[in-house]
């Protein structure tokens, strides 16, 4: 019999301390996956978020660097100028991308930045406990939205990758989502663009992945994968932004 | 005919792959494993089409397909 499916081998063999059915141990496998694909595993620098996926480097089997809350996309601006032989890369919650970081990451993608960015959006703060994050989606309960978000007191769920759209510096903008077998192989399909563009030289590349969080949401695994294609991917719709 | 092996330590009893067998294949064992999270299993006797639906799934990267 042949080995058709096993580990990447850019993804250590070990247990992560992510919660049963989080999508960011989905995530971190198509990143290594592709880096794999591509051969780029040698020359290939991560940035890790402040989030559930701030170990990340764990995790992997490339370098990374950690980054303040935030502040990815300024550190990767830095290693990529000084290391433009590097394919260099972030891993960002909403929390860090578009909540502490939204300054960050609206001038690296307006400077053009040849970078490629991999955006976790869980809809919530997941480290911290559960918090509204600006993409909650409106009624959604959270720990500081008890009873749903309301849109006169927390504003609406915010859409930045069709923001960041409207940048000329922007190349490419894709959301997938990982609410299903079929659904991950097109997220994988868009994280492998992202890196290709990157190794063209064809400038800041995003791809925002709608990603479970069946803790903060209070859902099973699979409730929370049901949740994602019921209504979260209405407010954020699937597909290629720019 | 193919064979999936899941690595039991590393599973968390998500049961993603249950719900996503078409098949049916994948079941709780009703043991755990030694960081205390209870793993499932794999019915052999049972026709694995080799789909990859389970190992896509897994957010635990447990899966190995075999065919
Ligand atoms: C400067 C700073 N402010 C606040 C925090 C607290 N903090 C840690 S993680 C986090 C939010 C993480 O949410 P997100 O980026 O969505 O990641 P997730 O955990 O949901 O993957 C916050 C506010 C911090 N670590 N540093
Ligand atoms: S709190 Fe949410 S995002 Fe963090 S590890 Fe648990 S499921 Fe994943
Ligand atoms: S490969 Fe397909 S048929 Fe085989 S166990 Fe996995 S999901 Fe079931
Ligand atoms: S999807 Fe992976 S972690 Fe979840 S129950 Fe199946 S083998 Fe275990
Ligand atoms: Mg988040």
């Amino acid at each position: 019999m042949e080995k058709i499916f096993f580990p990447p081998e850019s993804l250590y063999d070990v247990p992560t301390h992510y919660c049963p059915g989080c999508g960011h141990g989905i995530a971190h496998r198509l990143v290594a996956e592709i880096i794999d694909q591509l051969g780029i595993r040698e020359k290939t620098i991560g940035i890790a978020p402040v989030g559930c996926a701030v170990i990340a480097y764990d995790y992997w089997k490339f370098d990374c660097s950690e980054a303040a809350h935030g502040r990815a996309l300024a550190v990767a601006t830095a290693i990529k100028r000084v290391r433009p032989q590097n394919i260099v890369f972030t891993y960002q919650g909403d929390g860090d991308l578009a909540a502490i970081g939204t300054n960050e990451t609206i001038h690296a993608a307006n400077r053009g930045e040849n970078l490629t960015v991999i955006f976790i959006n869980n809809a919530v703060y997941g480290m911290t406990g559960g918090q509204m994050a600006p993409t909650t989606l409106l009624g959604q309960k959270t720990s500081t939205t008890l009873d749903g978000r309301d849109r006169q007191k927390h504003g609406y769920p915010l859409k930045i990758s069709e923001m960041l759209a409207l940048l000329p510096g922007v190349h490419y903008i894709e959301r997938v989502s990982l609410h299903s077998p079929q659904e991950v192989l097109k997220a994988k399909s868009a994280i492998r663009q992202a890196f290709e563009n990157q190794i063209n030289n064809a400038g800041f590349s995003l791809v925002e992945i709608l990603s479970p969080c069946p803790t903060c949401w209070g859902l099973s695994p699979k409730e929370s994968l049901d949740w994602i294609r019921d209504h979260m991917q209405k407010e954020f719709p699937l597909g290629r932004i720019k | 005919m193919a064979k999936i092996i899941i690595n039991q330590d590393k599973c968390k009893g998500c049961l993603l792959c249950v719900s996503f067998c078409p098949k049916g294949l994948i079941k709780k064992s009703g043991k755990l494993n030694k960081r205390g999270l209870s793993y499932v299993e794999f019915d052999s006797r049972g026709k694995c089409i080799g789909c990859g639906q389970c190992a896509v799934i897994c957010p635990d990267c447990c899966i190995e397909i075999y065919k």
